[in-house]
């Protein structure tokens, strides 16, 4: 900057395009730096920060629903002191809001850099190809469960101030820690498979359709199965689609009396769910691979 | 003097169909150099080698005294790289864009956002770095392209045709742009191209490659002597002319419809201009005159470069 301002004699003044080049020679960052800067990018862009208007309308419309939801279950139990929904059944009602919200970021984070052709230029750099993946994965994952466990903490804080005693409060207290980690299995298990379907579609709009659809079109699969008569079949059924694959999980192990009928198979659930990311994570560091040597 | 890049019967193969790159032992010292060849020759295959994002099939590579393949990392951490095709997401600025990819490169956020400034004001982009980038002429884009390679100061540039798209006077501000970064800055520049008469302006040293093989790897200075010649085309009045300028005492040499006139500095634009002028001829074209690769291929052969 000062080589700027200094007035150069014999120079015009204002002409600034001849200053010299300065090496640099301060420090470069490590692999963590480089990553946790991508992974901060990504979930700024998640929620369309540094963005134009345009990408921001979408992920902050849902962020608006689902903070609505929120104050409306607030007032509710202010108003009647009845808790209408529990911690835990608040991210199964949201479900199709957070495919949406899955389906507008996924895209936002994978397919942009496809279609702009910009990986070439992450990849010309340190920055490993899996870390770039894992970052991006790791983004859509952050913002997926602050999209959530904002509204949450709010219904907490809401109910801590409406329940009589400090007991009631750490029970509460209590109830929102596990609804906490549900939303973290949905936020896990919804983006690996949201970022799986974006990082191999370059446009951003077939990328949300297809997300839209990996999750939607699976459901009348499980409908189907929940009707034979066998019940095994019937209690199995949940593990054909994302969305009720989580739902079984809740069942299991953060909802006392589940509503899915999944029977003595939670552990199966759970480690359905497990292997389900465990798969995209893998496919999606192979896509990487393979799309750098391109 | 540390050699820039040394390859030893490096080889790349597609598939087992494509040969991108057969054989090719070429050594480098630090300066501009030129990497000449059609579309299609292996230049880009050649620069992804050694950026160490394709592994060669066979032979070796050698980068700033490293192993592209082996030390990836440390090789990337010290090149700037320019691609070909677009790179560059429409919807950022060129200011928040070159700032990522120079985080991306390690530097601290503050010294990133600094940097990028100060590389875009060096590439010629000032006011306009704020506005999205998507809304930029082509010449602007590849500014950018050129920045985001800059920005982390590195000791190598790979530039994949530099040039592409540019209308001349752009070519010709792109081209000065690398040449100063190449003295002024004191970082080694590889440029690829598919015209010779473009790169060997600015080049200490020239490599051709024709389908994958190395043709001729030389310092500029070795090749014959490359004079500078522009080509005249005046749509009528030829002779008229080439009187003219042989009276000017200039050493004009007819090629079919058109006047060959050595360069001797800018006076002979303007000799030339002026004749056109007070002779009052439709002036059809004037343009330095470029060497095509096939030319120099054919120089090998006859001894004589053009």
């Amino acid at each position: 900057m000062t080589a700027l301002d200094t007035h150069q004699p014999g120079r015009p003044a204002g002409v600034i395009h001849d200053i010299g080049y300065q090496r640099y020679d301060g420090p470069r960052l490590g692999r963590r730096h480089i990553v946790g800067a991508l992974y901060l990018h990504g979930l700024r862009a998640a929620f369309g920060l540094g963005r134009s208007a345009k990408g921001k309308v979408f992920p902050w419309l849902i962020v608006g629903v689902v903070g609505m939801v929120a104050a409306v279950l607030i007032a509710i139990r202010a108003q009647t002191g009845q808790a209408v929904l529990s911690y835990a059944e608040f991210p199964e009602v949201l479900t199709l809001l957070i495919v949406f919200f899955c389906a507008v970021v996924a895209p936002e984070l994978a397919s942009r850099d496809l279609h702009s052709g910009v990986l070439p230029l992450y990849f010309a750099r340190p920055l490993r190809r899996g870390d770039y993946a894992l970052a991006k994965l790791a983004a859509l994952v952050s913002a997926t469960f602050l999209l959530l466990a904002g509204p949450l903490t709010l219904m907490f804080a809401g109910a801590a101030f409406t329940v009589d005693g400090l007991g009631a409060v750490w029970s509460e207290f209590g109830d929102y820690l596990v609804a906490l980690g549900y939303v973290a299995v949905h936020a896990v298990v919804f983006s690996a498979v949201a970022m799986l379907v974006a990082s191999v579609v370059r446009r951003r709009a077939v990328a949300a359709g297809a997300i839209v659809g990996a999750f939607l079109l699976t459901t009348p699969v499980v409908g189907v199965l929940a009707v034979l008569p066998s019940e095994t079949a019937s209690q199995l059924a949940g593990l054909a689609s994302p969305i009720t694959l989580v739902g079984g999980i809740g069942d299991w192990a953060f909802e006392a009396g589940g509503d899915l009928g999944i029977g003595r198979f939670g552990p199966l659930y759970g480690a359905v769910a497990l292997g389900l990311v465990g798969v995209c994570v893998l496919l999606l560091l192979a896509r990487y691979r393979k799309v750098a040597s391109q | 003097m540390v050699t820039l890049i040394a390859t030893q019967s490096l080889t790349k193969t597609y598939g087992n169909r494509v040969t991108a790159l057969s054989d090719l032992t070429v050594a480098v010292e630090p300066g501009i150099v030129g990497l000449v060849g059609a579309n299609g020759a292996g230049k880009s295959t050649f620069i992804k080698i050694l950026l160490g994002l394709l592994a060669p099939t066979g032979g070796q590579a050698r980068v700033l005294d490293l192993d592209p393949t082996v030390d990836g990392q440390a090789v990337r951490s010290r090149v700037g790289y320019m691609p070909e095709h677009d790179c560059l997401p429409p919807d950022l600025s060129a200011a928040e864009f070159v700032t990522h990819m120079a985080r991306m490169s390690g530097l601290p956020r503050t010294t990133a956002r600094e940097r990028a400034s100060e590389t875009l004001r060096h590439v010629g982009l000032y006011e306009e770095r704020y506005r999205q980038v998507g809304g930029y002429s082509t010449g602007m884009k590849q500014r950018v392209k050129l920045a985001q390679a800059l920005v982390h100061d590195p000791d190598l540039l790979l530039l994949d045709e530099p040039t592409n798209g540019l209308d001349p006077a752009g070519r010709d501000g792109m081209l000065a742009l690398i040449h100063r970064i190449g003295t002024e800055f004191g970082i080694s520049v590889l440029v690829c191209s598919h015209l010779l008469g473009e790169v060997e302006r600015i080049c200490d040293a020239l490599v051709a490659i024709e389908a994958g093989r190395l043709l001729r790897s030389a310092q500029l200075s070795d090749m014959t002597t490359v004079t500078d010649v522009l080509s005249v085309e005046v749509s009528e009045g030829t002779d008229e002319l080439a009187a003219r300028l042989a009276a000017l005492e200039l050493p004009v040499r007819r090629d079919g419809r058109l006047l060959l006139i050595p360069i001797d500095g800018d006076a002979t634009y303007d000799l030339i201009l002026t004749a056109v002028a007070e002779l009052d001829l439709p002036l059809h074209r004037l343009d330095q005159r470029r060497h095509r690769v096939a030319e120099l291929f054919a120089s090998t052969t006859q001894g004589d470069l053009q």
